[in-house]
C-alpha cells in the first residue's frame, strides 16, 4: 500500500495578508488585494497596478544584515516556513533532520536582484556589484535557506516551472514521501517579481491586465471583460508528513494529499491548446494516481489567470474531465482576489485547497460580473459559500507547457 | 567625523554588530560573525565612503577594525 501524505502545518504572506489567518478571512469575505504598484515608478508603464504585500516586516524573520543580503523571495519564503512549522508543532532535531526536506519553487527568483545590480555595473562598472548576487538571484535560495535556517537535510529541491512551480514543488515532495524517501517536506512556492522588468515584459507578450483606474476589479477570471491577469507577490508553504509520522506526534491534519498529475503540451511557449489536452490528462492524472472518481471531486481551485485563453481552455478542459458532474461541482479563481503570484500560486491554492476542506468554506471568484458565454461553470461568483467539501483539485499551468495538478481530500483515517 | 568613527559607523550597518562590539583588535569573521562575503560588502562600502580603491591582496591583509583603519588612512597619506 502506498504511504499517505498529510497536510499539518500553513504558512502564508500574500497581498491579502501575512498570516493564514488573515488572508482566509480576506479570501472568504471576497476581498481584492490588488492597488496600484507602489514597489517602483510605474508611471511610464502599460499596467501600473499588482498585487503587492502589504504591512509586512522582513525583520519580523530576518536580522538587518540577511535583509539587506537577501532577495525578497528568499526572506518571504524563510517567513512562511517558520509560520508553517510553527502551525505543525514541528521541531526538527538529531532523530528527523535527515529524513526532513524542502522543496520551494520559484517561477523567476531573485529578480529584483538582477534589475539592481545591472543598474550597479551600469552605474559604477562590474567592481560595484554586490557578493550576494548570485545567491540573491539563484531560484532554489529559497529552499537553501529554509534548510538551513531550520536544519532540515534530507531532500533539497527547487522547482521552476513558471506559474505551476509552486504545485509542482508541493506535488514532488508528495512524492518523494510516498516513496519513502523523507517522512516529512517542508513544500510550496514563492514570486516577488513586482518589478520593471517583470511588469514590462508581461505588457509586451500583451499578457496582464491594463485595467489601471480599478484596480480590484482587473482581475476578473470568465468575466468576458477580462483583459489579462494581474502580477501578485507573495508565498504559500505547507508541511507535508507520512501520515503514521504525523498521528504519532498527535498532529492536526487540515487535509490529505491523496494525488499528483504533471504534463507537457508540448504545443506553445506561452499560449495553451485550445480544449487544453494536457491540463485534461494533467487532472486525470491526479484522480487516478489518488483512485479516485471525478464525482467525488466538489471543488476545483482554477487556475483561473482572467487572460482570455486560459480561462475558456481551462473550462473546457474540466467539462472534458467531468462530464455531467462538471455541472455540480465549484469552481473557483482565488486570482481574482490575490492576483497572480506566479510560481507563488500553487503554494497559496493549495493551503486555499486545504483550508476550503477543514473548514468546509469555498472562497468565491469576485469580479464575475458578466460571465463569459463559454465559461458556464459554477465559479462561486461574488460570496463564499459554505459547503462540505470532500475532495478538491488545484490546477496550474505554466509557461512552457506545464500542467501541474494536486488533488486533496478529506483526511478519514 | 574622524576616520575611526566613519569605519566604526559602517561595520555596525554592514555587519549588524554594536559600538561596544567594535573595539579596534575585533576581528572581522573571529568576533564579529562575518564570513569571506560580508567583507567583500565591507570593502566595497568602506571604497566607496573613503574614494579609495582596495585590492584583493590588500583585503586579505585587512582581519581587524584596526587594520582597516591603519589601511585607510595610508592609502588616504595619512599614515606612512
Amino acid at each position: 500500500m502506498k504511504r499517505r501524505v498529510v497536510i499539518t502545518g500553513l504558512g502564508t504572506v500574500n497581498p491579502l495578508g501575512n498570516s493564514v489567518r488573515d488572508a482566509w478571512g480576506a479570501l472568504c469575505a471576497g476581498r481584492s488585494g490588488i492597488g496600484p504598484i507602489t514597489r517602483f515608478d510605474a508611471a511610464d508603464f502599460q499596467t501600473r497596478i499588482a498585487g503587492e504585500l502589504k504591512n509586512f516586516d522582513p525583520l519580523q524573520f530576518v536580522n538587518k544584515k540577511e535583509h539587506r543580503r537577501y532577495d525578497d523571495f528568499i526572506i518571504y519564503a524563510l517567513a512562511c516556513a517558520e509560520m508553517a512549522l510553527s502551525d505543525a508543532g514541528l521541531s526538527i532535531g538529531n532523530g528527523t533532520a535527515e529524513r526532513t526536506g524542502v522543496i520551494i519553487g520559484s517561477g523567476i527568483g531573485g529578480l529584483r536582484t538582477v534589475e539592481r545590480e545591472k543598474e550597479a555595473i551600469l552605474r559604477g562598472g562590474p567592481r560595484k556589484i554586490s557578493p550576494f548576487t548570485i545567491p540573491g538571484i539563484l531560484a532554489n535560495m529559497a529552499a537553501g535557506h529554509v534548510s538551513i535556517r531550520f536544519g532540515a537535510k534530507g531532500p533539497i529541491n527547487c522547482t521552476v516551472t513558471a506559474c505551476a512551480a509552486g504545485t509542482n514543488a508541493i506535488g514532488e515532495a508528495f512524492w518523494i514521501i510516498q516513496r519513502g524517501h523523507a517522512d516529512a517536506m517542508i513544500a510550496g512556492g514563492v514570486e516577488a517579481a513586482v518589478s520593471p522588468m517583470c511588469v514590462a515584459g508581461f505588457n509586451a507578450m500583451r499578457a496582464i491586465s491594463v485595467r489601471n483606474d480599478r484596480p480590484e476589479a482587473a482581475s476578473r477570471p470568465f468575466d468576458r471583460d477580462r483583459d489579462g491577469f494581474v502580477i501578485g507577490e507573495g508565498c504559500g508553504i505547507l508541511i507535508l508528513e507520512e501520515l503514521s509520522h504525523a498521528l504519532k506526534r498527535g498532529a492536526r491534519i487540515y487535509a490529505e494529499i491523496a494525488g499528483f498529475g504533471l504534463t507537457s503540451d508540448a504545443f506553445h511557449m506561452a499560449a495553451p491548446p485550445p480544449g487544453h489536452e494536457g491540463a485534461v490528462r494533467s487532472m486525470r492524472l491526479a484522480l487516478q494516481d489518488a483512485g479516485m472518481a471525478p464525482e467525488e471531486i466538489d471543488y476545483i481551485n482554477a487556475h483561473g489567470t482572467s487572460t482570455p485563453l486560459n480561462d475558456l481552455y481551462e473550462t473546457q478542459a474540466i467539462k472534458a474531465v467531468f462530464g455531467p458532474h462538471s455541472r455540480s461541482l465549484m469552481v473557483s479563481s482565488t486570482k481574482s482576489m490575490t492576483g497572480h503570484l506566479l510560481g507563488g500560486a500553487g503554494g497559496l491554492e493549495a493551503i486555499v485547497c486545504a483550508k476550503a476542506i477543514d473548514d468546509g468554506v469555498v472562497p468565491p471568484t469576485i469580479n464575475l460580473d458578466h460571465p463569459d458565454a463559454e465559461c458556464d461553470l459554477d465559479y462561486v461568483p461574488h460570496q463564499s459559500r459554505k459547503r462540505d467539501v470532500r475532495a478538491a483539485l488545484s490546477n496550474t499551468f505554466g509557461f512552457g507547457g506545464v500542467n501541474a495538478v494536486l488533488l486533496f481530500r478529506k483526511f478519514t483515517q | 567625523m574622524s576616520i575611526e568613527d566613519k569605519v566604526v559607523e559602517i561595520i555596525m550597518e554592514q555587519l549588524d554588530v554594536t559600538k561596544e562590539e567594535c573595539v579596534p583588535e575585533a576581528s572581522f569573521i573571529d568576533d564579529l560573525g562575518a564570513d569571506s562575503l560580508d567583507i567583500v560588502e565591507l570593502i566595497m562600502a568602506l571604497e566607496e565612503n573613503f574614494s579609495i580603491e582596495i585590492t584583493d591582496d590588500e583585503l586579505r591583509k585587512i582581519r581587524t577594525i584596526q587594520d582597516s583603519i591603519n589601511f585607510i588612512k595610508k592609502k588616504k597619506g595619512l599614515l606612512s
